[in-house]
Order: structure tokens, then C-alpha cells, then sequence
């Protein structure tokens, strides 16, 4: 009876995003007033962080601090076309539509802003701080608040801006099968590192090593957390939950929590985390999409470390101690024939 | 049995309201009084989503029949921040990145609360043992420990200059 360490390696390579007929996100960019670039968008955030990256993309091409960016996801039936926040597709189609709407809106801000200080708009940059100045004279400038209430009430300008990213449809060649799919691929790769309990079958899961290549990492906290909460999932997957225990008959099934299990905050791994970034030549800032990968490679990864922890391979989910028990009763029927 | 008139003491203000029999302590908090800070995950006892502080202790407010507190002290997060000033434990879950859906959010800073109220210097251990009632779908849980043990420094920090 002994408690047997094992370490499994799994990679993936994810696609950003789909295809079927075409894949636009829209964005348009107004300022009001007072100087606040409302960016109106129908991306939903579910917790995964899209308001605070497209804040981040509008902020950059407008040269503006993010606390003048407010993103309204209010109303999907009012608001600029999105086609959703799925397929790891919201930081690469949304970004891109925010990064174009709001280089639209920075050019009709550098006019009002030529306008207003009697300069060339050419030779006006901003600094991220909320001014806009004269290259070079840095004492000749205005503040975006102050220009926002003259491009209104003095110059009778709309600082807007319209954005759209449109991944086109692409249909396959029917001789070799060849499309362009998605738009960019990330990819990654998880060990894991186990302890199997050859007397009662109970996989845990002490370690995770996750190496990310995830294009530009616009938010490397979030996409960190992205990561860790993705592989918490995989790894909860690959060991606990399950709908059908009996499938297919669902009479037992489990209705609620009681039945349907998960591991609880004393059953995590200690992982660690590892984002390279080699920047995407289409996606918004160079980034890729995460999402959905980072539940993926944990899972085999999980499988291959209890194989080589105790020699059972595991082909069905989730690796239950019943099934690494049964597993390693067939090794021993094995050694004895 | 007819409705009738419960009295509570909710975030330091005294509130009325009239309960339907049985009507449980959750439900009264989001559709009589209108706090939805409280999440109804589960409605068995088995998420800590709906969690509240009844008499200082953590309670999942959806087991709780409403009649059974009647002149109670009830704390939800809504009473957490002072005017638009976050807490301790609020303001390590942002830096910390402990929320993303935040559907658990307000029941784990709950039983950070009382966790800390009790006891200001936990162990890894305790701040799991306290939060183990409360299910997260989204953080991987790691998050939210980091988030209370900071918490717990910055509280105590806090209490020394003071
Ligand atoms: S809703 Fe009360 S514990 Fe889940
Ligand atoms: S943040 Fe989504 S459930 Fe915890």
C-alpha cells in the first residue's frame, strides 16, 4: 500500500475565434461633455474580463488615462452588432473593433484640438495623462476635459468613432479540404504532478506547470488568473464532475451540489504559471484568445501522470477512485496470467 | 398562516417588512428590501452564495426561515463599504484578483468578515477551513485565500496605527 507520484505532460493548440458565415464584433466610441470616451459594445462580460481589456485598447489608441473610458455593454438589442462572448473570441474580434472606433475618434480629437489651439493636428500628441500638446511645446496644450466641452458648445464636432472586426467566411476548397479557419492559434502545454493511493484509488493533484503562448498579453494578471481558473476547472473535470455516473440511464444523476461534486479550496494544486508572449500579427495589440483552452490541457495531462504514477490508463472521465482501483485490479489480473 | 410584519436590524438600520409563511431570510432580502448582494446559487445550503451575517455569525441565508430571526442584527455586503469606500477584505479581492463572475463574491467576503471579526490573524488553513462552504466556479479559490490573508494584514496594520 503506498502513495505513488506520477508527472504527465499535455499540450494544445487553440484557435481564436470561428468562422462559419463571417465573424464581426462592431464598437463605436463617443465622447460626452465632460470628456469620457463611452465605448457601446453588445460583448457581454461573464467575469472573464472584456470591459477591462477593451477599456485597455481604447485607452491606448486614444492616448487617454483609462479613467476617461467607460464601456457600456448595456443592451444587446440597442447596441453596435456583436456575434458573443464564446469561441475565445471577445479580446481578438472586440479589441480589434475597439482599437479601429477608437482611432477614428483620436483623429476628430486631434482636429477639435488643432482647431482649438491653432495648430496643425499633425504636430499634436498625447502622453496618456488626459492632455493633448504641441510636440515640442509641451506649456501649448488642453486637456481632453476642457476640449470635449468646446468640441460641443464652441466647434459643433462629434469626437466618435465607428469600429468593426470581421473575420471573413472562408469555405474549404473541396478538393484538399484546405480554409482558413480561425484567425490565430494559441498554444500550451501543462504537466502535472500526482499522487495516486494504490488502497483507496484517490487521485490528488499536488502541482500544475502551465506554459501559455498567448500572443501580446494585454493584462498578464487576468490572463494569469485565466489560466489557474481554467486549469482549476480541468482539473475538476478530470477528477470529480460528472452528470451521468451511470450513463445512460439518468435516474441517479446528481441534481445539485450534494451529488455533483468539485473540489473545494483545500483540494488545489499549487501552480504555477508561465505566459510568453509572441505577438499575433492580427490580433489587437498582438493578443490571441485564452478562454476556453486553459480548462483543456490539464485534463490528459492529469490521465498521463496517473499512468505514470501506477500504470492505469484512464480513457473516460472523470479518473474516479473506482476506476483507478479497477484499473490497477486489471494490472495485477495481468501479472498473474 | 397569514403574512406578517418581520422587524430586522439590516446593515445598522431598523427595516419592516411583511413575510409570506416561511418565506426564507433570503428571499426577504432581495424582494422585500431590495439588497441583491446576497446570490441565490443553490437554495440548499450547499454554495455559500447567499451568505449573510446574522448576529455576526455567517449564515446561508437561504436555509434561514425569516420568522426564525425576527429582531435580529443582519449584515449583508451592502453594509460592508462605508459611503463609496471599499473594506479591507473588499479592496484586497480587487487587487488581488479574486472575482471574475463575482456570482460567489459577496458570500465569500462575507465569511471573510466574520472569519476576521474572530479571529484577525488566520492561518492558510483557517481562511480555508472558513470559506470550504462556499463554492467558486471561476478563481480556482487560490485567489480568494491570498485575498483574505491580505485582508487580514491590512487589517491588522491598520490597527496597529491607529
Ligand atoms: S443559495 Fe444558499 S447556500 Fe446556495
Ligand atoms: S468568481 Fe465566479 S463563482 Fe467565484
Amino acid at each position: 500500500m503506498a502513495k505513488l507520484r506520477g508527472r504527465g505532460y499535455a499540450s494544445v493548440n487553440y484557435p481564436t475565434g470561428m468562422n462559419l458565415g463571417g465573424d464581426p464584433s462592431q464598437a463605436l466610441v463617443h465622447a460626452t461633455t465632460t470628456g469620457t470616451f463611452v465605448i457601446s459594445l453588445s460583448s457581454v462580460d461573464l467575469g472573464q474580463g472584456i470591459k477591462t481589456i477593451a477599456a485597455q485598447c481604447a485607452a491606448e489608441t486614444l492616448g487617454l488615462p483609462m479613467e476617461n473610458i467607460l464601456v457600456d455593454t448595456a443592451d444587446t438589442d440597442t447596441g453596435p452588432h456583436c456575434m458573443g462572448t464564446f469561441a475565445s473570441r471577445g479580446t481578438h474580434r472586440v479589441g480589434n473593433a475597439v482599437i479601429m472606433a477608437a482611432a477614428e475618434a483620436r483623429g476628430v480629437m486631434l482636429e477639435v484640438a488643432a482647431e482649438e489651439l491653432e495648430v496643425d493636428a499633425a504636430d499634436l500628441e498625447t502622453d496618456g495623462t488626459g492632455y493633448i500638446a504641441v510636440k515640442g511645446a509641451q506649456d501649448k496644450r488642453v486637456h481632453i476635459t476642457d476640449l470635449a466641452l468646446a468640441a460641443h458648445f464652441k466647434h459643433g464636432r462629434t469626437i466618435s468613432g465607428r469600429g468593426i472586426y470581421l473575420k471573413e467566411p472562408s469555405v474549404p476548397v473541396p478538393e484538399t479540404g484546405e480554409m482558413d479557419p480561425d484567425s490565430c492559434q494559441a498554444h500550451a502545454c501543462t504537466v502535472a504532478v500526482v499522487e495516486v493511493d494504490d488502497e483507496t484509488g484517490v487521485v490528488e493533484v499536488l502541482e500544475l506547470f502551465n506554459a501559455y503562448e498567448i500572443g501580446r498579453a494585454l493584462n498578464p494578471a487576468m490572463a494569469t488568473q485565466q489560466v489557474e481558473g481554467g486549469a482549476w476547472m480541468g482539473l475538476s473535470h478530470a477528477l470529480f464532475e460528472t452528470t451521468e455516473p451511470y450513463y445512460p440511464a439518468r435516474d441517479h444523476g446528481p441534481r445539485d451540489f450534494a451529488g455533483y461534486l468539485m473540489p473545494g479550496p483545500a483540494d488545489l494544486p499549487v501552480q504555477h504559471s508561465l505566459l510568453l508572449e509572441r505577438p499575433s500579427a492580427n490580433g489587437p495589440y498582438g493578443a490571441k484568445g485564452i478562454g476556453e483552452m486553459t480548462a483543456n490541457a490539464p485534463i490528459p495531462a492529469i490521465a498521463n501522470a496517473i499512468f505514470d504514477a501506477c500504470g492505469v490508463r484512464l480513457t473516460s472521465m472523470p479518473f474516479t477512485p473506482e476506476r483507478v482501483l479497477r484499473g490497477l485490479d486489471a494490472l495485477k489480473t495481468e501479472e498473474t496470467c | 398562516m397569514p403574512s406578517q410584519i418581520v422587524s430586522l436590524v439590516v446593515n445598522g438600520e431598523h427595516r419592516e417588512f411583511i413575510a409570506a409563511p416561511g418565506a426564507t431570510l433570503l428571499a426577504c432580502l432581495r424582494e422585500s428590501l431590495g439588497l441583491t448582494a446576497a446570490k441565490r446559487g443553490c437554495a440548499q445550503g450547499a454554495c455559500g452564495s447567499c451568505t449573510v451575517l446574522v448576529d455576526g455569525r455567517p449564515e446561508a441565508s437561504c436555509l434561514v426561515a425569516v420568522e426564525t430571526v425576527a429582531g435580529g442584527s443582519v449584515r449583508t455586503l451592502e453594509g460592508v463599504a462605508t459611503g463609496g469606500d471599499l473594506d479591507e477584505v473588499q479592496s484586497a479581492f480587487v487587487d488581488c484578483f479574486a472575482t471574475q463572475c463575482g456570482f460567489c463574491t459577496s458570500g465569500m467576503i462575507m465569511v471573510a468578515e466574520a472569519l476576521l471579526d474572530r479571529n484577525p490573524d488566520p492561518s492558510e488553513e483557517d481562511v480555508i477551513e472558513a470559506i470550504s462552504g462556499n463554492v467558486c466556479r471561476c478563481t480556482g479559490y487560490r485567489p480568494i485565500v491570498q485575498a483574505v490573508l491580505e485582508a487580514a494584514a491590512r487589517r491588522r496594520e491598520e490597527a496597529v496605527t491607529r
